[in-house]
């Protein structure tokens, strides 16, 4: 991609952070934290600590972000034990998809990646016997108004979030990887035929590197909330790289793509990690793929939306236009997810309905120093 | 580095544009703010910290503003920013600047691992520090307020940053938060003590800081050894008692007033265990500050 910037240029090399100034790694440390990647900045960084010396300055704060990573990924390990325990005996295919997953499966790129919930994929006709006995476990459902939940089970591919009553995590139990309204139909019952089950852990599954692949192009092409969106490329361009190894596994995964119903997000994943990270796409995966694109006209329009939306959400990269790329990618999952008919009076009550509150809360040890307004 | 000792309006300015760069212990700090009031206030407690090159590494880059909407015009508001990221509600625009000392607590406690974090006041005396943990109630900031108005040097007055190798503990000496009641005490406690204006109303009651003396500002890059930790406890109209505490107990105590204790794991437990080891600990129940310094004094030698 034309548009470069620090955080994506050291990405790809980043040998060359060795002559940075003071003034660019501030600069790259700022794009790193704003697009959820110091962390991963950090491991790559490490790769090639042999050519360069980090200042003291710089290193503590990589350090710091890996330590996260570290704790995250041992609390998610537990998180999933629990959960393991709460449905092992419902006897039902339990399949971790996204960030729980790469934990799990110990892949590269989980030592560099924070995140929020824990997503799992079950099959739907189980999905009533799950819930129940999520609930009895302490998870509750969050989203507790009637429009949102009849929202989320009438239509979604999940159901509203579930927090856990004491740990406060989030849980998202999937049926699907979309929507049952959207236009790509990717059958869940294929995604769990496949699934592999998680290394040292006998009761819970993970989708099959093919298919894990297609669910992160899936997630961010075609579902796609972009404010993570280059933390989000990052994983595919690992994920390709580590499976990669394997040989033969683009074919497969063309062959995967094309049962599976997702031939448009592998095209455009593969399009937009090798645009931005330079990453090998074989000359007989291009062949196969290259008539799974758009159209000239769209496809020249999604170049340009796609380039300025994956840029890291920092003042330093976004411009005017990256927030109406983003904006214009969100109305077409929107599009993508359901047809007008439905997707008309969603959004217009989501217009009318007042937003709920979006800041984070914070954590309970740091009250104390941290007087917030709600505390009064 | 040369201090910030610069004129309120130059500061002002500052604000506004590149922002103002300020050598906060081992913390390179940037703050850009339009408000009026964080210029006076950034003037009146930062002029004796050291100013960062501009075109050094920054840890924290730090706006202050009003957020933007309506309510501008009916009730003004502030709203911190850590480098475009929003963690709290904006507050009443009055509170800025103790926002802006909140807020720095905030990046801090979430991003400097390097160190285990407590949520406590550590002075020192002859080169011997001691960490007085801050439980709820316990006047931390009152007593460490007084302390270091009789002498004692200030290394911080909201966090302990221990180093997990060395115990050494690192200091950050910021303007000390006074609430409510400890305001008027301090004001007459002792010559030379500077209270910047309070302010009511905040989700502490009234707040105002107290200015760091220049001389722990000017030592701001000399680590301490910690050697006692104290858990003060304010009693009214009770007799000063020092008491010691047991190692297990001390240990469980100090673990649950961390900020960082979970996520360095196994090396804040050992950290923990090797500074109880090190540093007797006791109970201080007190009602009169003079006394308790007193006692304080007398554990150093």
């Amino acid at each position: 991609m034309k548009k470069s910037c620090l955080l994506t240029d050291t990405l790809c090399r980043p040998s060359t952070a060795s002559h940075y100034s003071a003034a660019e790694w501030d600069l790259l440390l700022r794009q790193a934290r704003a697009a959820n990647l110091l962390a991963q900045l950090g491991v790559r960084l490490e790769q090639c600590s042999e050519q360069m010396e980090i200042a003291h300055s710089v290193a503590r704060h990589l350090r710091s972000a890996r330590l996260i990573v570290k704790r995250q990924n041992n609390a998610i390990r537990w998180e999933v034990s629990l959960l393991q325990h709460a449905l092992h005996d419902l006897a039902v295919p339990v399949v971790l998809l996204k960030g729980a997953a790469y934990v799990l499966a110990d892949l590269p790129n989980s030592n560099g990646r924070l995140f929020q919930d824990i997503d799992i994929l079950v099959p739907r006709p189980a999905l009533k016997e799950v819930e129940n006995r999520l609930r009895r476990w302490g998870w509750r459902s969050t989203h507790n108004n009637a429009y949102d939940q009849r929202y989320y089970r009438r239509w979604m591919h999940e159901l509203p979030p579930m927090e856990h009553a004491q740990r406060r995590t989030v849980l998202d139990v999937h049926h699907s990887i979309l929507p049952l309204t959207a236009r790509l139909h990717p059958d869940p019952r294929k995604l769990i035929g496949n699934a592999v089950a998680a290394p040292g852990n006998e009761d819970i599954y993970l989708l099959s590197p093919e298919d894990m692949v297609l669910h992160s192009m899936t997630h961010l092409f075609h579902d796609g909330e972009l404010e993570n969106g280059l933390r989000d490329l990052v994983d595919m361009e690992i994920l390709l790289q580590h499976f990669g190894k394997e040989a033969g596994f683009q074919t497969r995964l063309c062959e995967r793509a094309r049962l599976l119903e997702l031939t448009r997000p592998l095209y455009y994943g593969l399009r937009y990690v090798e645009r931005v990270f330079q990453a090998p796409v074989a000359e007989e995966t291009r062949k196969t793929v290259s008539s799974w694109g758009p159209g000239w006209l769209l496809g020249g329009l999604m170049d340009f939306l796609f380039r300025e939306a994956l840029q890291p959400s920092h003042a330093s990269c976004t411009t005017a236009a990256t927030s109406l790329a983003r904006w214009l990618l969100y109305l077409r999952s929107h599009y993508l997810r359901m047809p007008l008919r439905l997707l008309i009076p969603h959004l217009i009550h989501k217009a009318l309905v007042k937003k709920g509150d979006n800041e984070i809360e914070i954590p309970k040890a740091l009250r104390k120093i941290i007087p917030d307004a709600d505390n009064r | 580095m040369k201090p910030l000792n610069l004129k309120q309006g130059k500061i002002a300015h500052l604000l506004r544009n590149d922002g103002v760069r300020i050598q906060i212990g081992p913390f390179a700090v940037s703050l850009r703010s339009r408000l009026r009031r964080v210029a006076e206030q950034i003037a009146f407690f930062y002029a004796d910290y050291p100013r960062v090159a501009e075109d050094a590494f920054v840890d924290f880059h730090i706006q202050i503003n009003n957020p933007t909407g309506l309510r501008h015009w009916i009730r003004p508001q502030a709203i911190f920013s850590f480098d475009g990221f929003a963690p709290f509600k904006p507050l009443p625009e009055d509170q800025a600047f103790a926002m802006f000392e909140w807020g720095l607590n905030w990046c801090i406690a979430t991003t400097a691992h390097q160190y285990l974090i407590v949520h406590a006041a550590v002075v020192a005396k002859n080169g011997q520090a001691v960490i007085l943990p801050g439980e709820p109630g316990a006047g931390k900031s009152t007593l460490c307020a007084a302390l270091v108005s009789r002498g004692w040097r200030l290394l911080s007055d909201e966090m302990a940053m221990i180093d997990p190798g060395g115990l050494s503990i690192t200091p950050v000496p910021r303007p000390i938060g006074l609430k409510n009641e400890s305001i008027a005490i301090m004001k007459n406690y002792a010559d030379g003590v500077q209270i910047g204006p309070p302010v009511t109303d905040t989700a502490k009651g009234t707040v105002a800081h107290m200015r760091p003396p220049a001389e722990s500002v000017a030592h701001a890059d000399s680590d301490a050894q910690p050697e006692h930790i104290i858990f003060p406890a304010y009693s009214a109209g009770a007799d000063t008692q020092l008491e010691r505490i047991e190692k297990a107990h001390g240990l469980t105590r100090i673990a649950e007033q961390s900020f960082n204790y979970h996520i360095l794991g196994r090396e804040g437990f050992e950290t923990l265990t090797r500074l109880v080891s090190r540093c007797p600990a006791f109970d201080l129940r007190y009602s009169q500050l003079d006394s308790a310094i007193a006692r304080i004094d007398a554990l150093i030698t």
